[in-house]
């Protein structure tokens, strides 16, 4: 760390505030070893840039001082950082005001270094074990004689039923539920979703088994949910948690399946130019098995390898926000351009059942990844925009569902795809509501993990006249301008000037009980 | 003198809604009147007020709004609330109860010369 180049505090760190230093200058070696004390503040997820640049404000402060009482850059730097306080202390006091940046629990960790790294080591076997467990089930069926080129009904069914209790498993034993616990809490969604799969008398290939196969999943999801949440599914902490879960996992799943796919491919070629067939070998095992231990293992690498992707989702959630909302603009103009909006075809009605799930998984993921403190930005707009074509295309969708019901009455598909549009109308119409009301600073953030107050009774947004300055206690909130001033006289409410002065523990202007003075 | 960390952390919401009660400030200014006042007896870890503050914040006692400083930097200011004047006269009414027993207890057991040091002139 020379004083030889232009070091440039605030953009190394988050872009905020440019402090550039000439080169060659004494300031420089400061501005250096201020910026590497912000990188290591940085690096403790409890506390965020924002706070960063309040403690960096502090720390610049204090210098300054020091060195106008004659000390080098150098040496108040040094002077001053070390009141700062320890960065795992101060971390550790920041994780405790905001709980909510920790949901990766990495800063406050549980146990010490040693039973730690054991666990987690053990944790490999398990996952490993659990992740082979779930690939050899899936050939259960074939030694009983199911094939899955035959009874593909049955493995439609059943397929969530070979993955899921495998994950909800590792999540028992990872949150430390208890086996009775996790038995009695476990065993019943899957059982009777086992025996609705096999004992509903399904026509072959009908449309109830294909919706079963589809619902299924989803359901024991939230079987997986409660295992994932442990003993706290009443915290929406932990619920939220889920769902950041379940967003990360999909891209997790997602990267180890293009991986998986570009090496099955690469082999089979391989295997190919030697002249050897071992396309059975692929089919019947590698992918099946292959595609069955993943969701154990992506499951465990969100698990472990949190911070990779809580910095990827946010970025993908900003860049598919903008196309989607683009997409969505452009397929409401397509669809009102065509007349015969009644007579959509069924599958596009599914399909924009599916455009809808994915605009509420975007806006989902967008807001769990966000800074709750933050306040509004052209993002958050973008968001509401998001949400209100996505609503305009669900009501033009939902008149043509029932136009459609209403010709040719009603069938388990249109059932079903009528109700997921009905819950996304709620949802997404809830969302907008949320949203609006964030936008105009009356509500946090739509589904804020902070577990704020919805708004300081003190601040309102009312008119300022409601209380004017001249009145002794009250205050003249003024958020047009993006600051609070509170009015307030001095000397009302604290100590009458003379005693001002405290020392440790100053009782002089108090009076004891009986009166007396003390 | 070491003030215990209990007692420090105990004291410190009524110091700094009481601080903030005098007119609106920030974490550098409120930490050096918190010095001044003492006499530079009480010494906290200046990272640790900075959460502290933030509580308040939560709690709506105090509303902070960014503001830029006469050197350029972004600095955050906190302004006391009528919630927060109405916690701080509830805490100075806890504390007079504490302090007066306490010097109750003091005095009959005859040690107020023992304690007398603790309000001694500042340095």
């Amino acid at each position: 760390m020379g004083g030889g180049r232009c070091v440039d505090v605030g953009d190394a760190a988050d872009g905020t505030g440019t402090v550039t230093a000439v080169a060659g200058s004494p300031d420089a070696e400061l501005e250096a070893r201020i910026g590497q004390w912000r990188g290591y503040m940085q690096r403790h997820r409890a506390i965020s840039p924002r706070d960063t640049d309040e403690l960096e404000d502090h720390l610049r402060d204090q210098v300054a001082e020091l060195e106008g009482a004659g000390l080098s850059g150098d040496e108040a730097f040094l002077v001053a950082v070390k009141p700062m306080g320890g960065l795992d202390e101060v971390s550790r006091e920041f994780a405790r005001e905001h709980s909510e940046r920790l949901w990766k629990q990495l800063v406050v960790g549980r146990g010490t270094p040693d039973t730690s790294t054991a666990r987690s080591r053990r944790e490999l076997s398990v996952v490993l074990g659990l992740a082979g467990a779930s690939a050899l089930a899936i050939k259960v069926p074939a030694l009983l004689g199911l094939d899955l080129s035959t009874d593909g009904g049955f493995y439609a069914r059943n397929l969530s039923l070979f993955l899921l209790p495998f994950l909800a498993g590792y999540f028992a034993w990872k949150r430390q539920i208890g086996l009775p616990r996790s038995l009695r809490l476990l065993v019943p969604p899957f059982l009777l979703a086992a025996v609705v799969a096999n004992g509903y008398p399904f026509a072959g290939a009908g449309s109830t088994e294909v919706l079963t196969a589809i619902h299924l999943p989803i359901m024991l999801w939230f079987a997986v949910g409660l295992a994932y949440v442990g003993e706290e599914w009443r915290s929406h902490h932990r619920r939220m948690d889920f769902v950041r879960f379940t967003g990360e996992w999909v891209v997790y799943y997602t990267l180890l399946a293009l991986g998986g796919g570009v090496l099955v491919g690469l082999t089979t070629a391989g295997f190919d130019a030697i002249g050897l067939d071992e396309f059975w070998l692929v089919q019947e095992w590698v992918v099946p098995c292959g595609a069955m231990g993943a969701v154990v293992v992506a499951a465990w690498l969100v698990e472990a390898k949190q911070s990779v992707v809580e910095n990827i989702a946010p970025v993908l959630t900003r860049v598919f926000t903008p196309l989607t909302v683009t997409m969505l603009l452009a397929f409401l103009v397509a669809t009102l351009a065509t007349d015969s909006v009644v007579e959509v075809d069924r599958n596009l009605l599914i399909l924009v059942d599916l455009i809808l799930v994915l605009v509420l998984g975007l806006l989902l993921y967008a807001v769990s990844a966000r800074d709750p403190q933050a306040s509004p930005d052209g993002f958050d707009r973008l968001q509401l925009l998001l949400v209100i074509s996505a609503l305009l295309l669900d009501a033009l969708m939902l008149t043509a569902m029932l136009g459609r019901i209403a010709e040719f009455g009603v069938s388990p598909n249109k059932l079903a795809a009528l109700g997921l549009n009905i819950v996304l109308l709620v949802n997404l119409a809830w969302a907008a509501g949320l949203s609006v009301g964030f936008l105009r600073h009356r509500r946090p953030p739509a589904i804020s993990s902070a577990g704020r107050p919805p708004t300081c009774p003190s601040t309102p947004d009312g008119p300022p006249s409601s209380s004017s300055p001249s009145h002794p206690t009250s205050s003249s909130p003024d958020r047009s301008r993006g600051s609070i001033r509170v009015a307030i006289p001095p000397r009302l409410v604290i100590a009458p000037a003379g005693t001002a002065r405290l020392r440790s523990i100053d009782i002089s202007g108090w009076r004891l009980p009986d009166g007396r003075r003390p | 003198m070491r003030i215990d960390k209990d007692l420090v952390a105990a004291s410190a919401t009524p110091l700094v809604l009481g601080i903030l009660a005098d007119g609106e400030s920030y974490g550098y200014a409120i930490l050096k009147r918190v010095n001044e006042l003492s006499g530079g007896r009480m010494s906290w870890t200046d990272g640790m007020l900075y959460p502290l503050l933030h509580r308040l914040e939560r709690l709506c006692y105090v509303d902070a709004s960014w503001r830029v400083a006469p050197s350029g930097r972004r600095r955050k200011h906190y302004a006391i609330t009528p919630a927060g004047v109405a916690a701080l006269a509830e805490r100075r009414r806890q504390w007079a109860v504490v302090s007066g027993t306490l010097e109750r207890v003091w005095a009959e057991a005859g040690a107020l010369t023992w304690a007398m040091p603790l309000t001694g002139p500042a340095r």
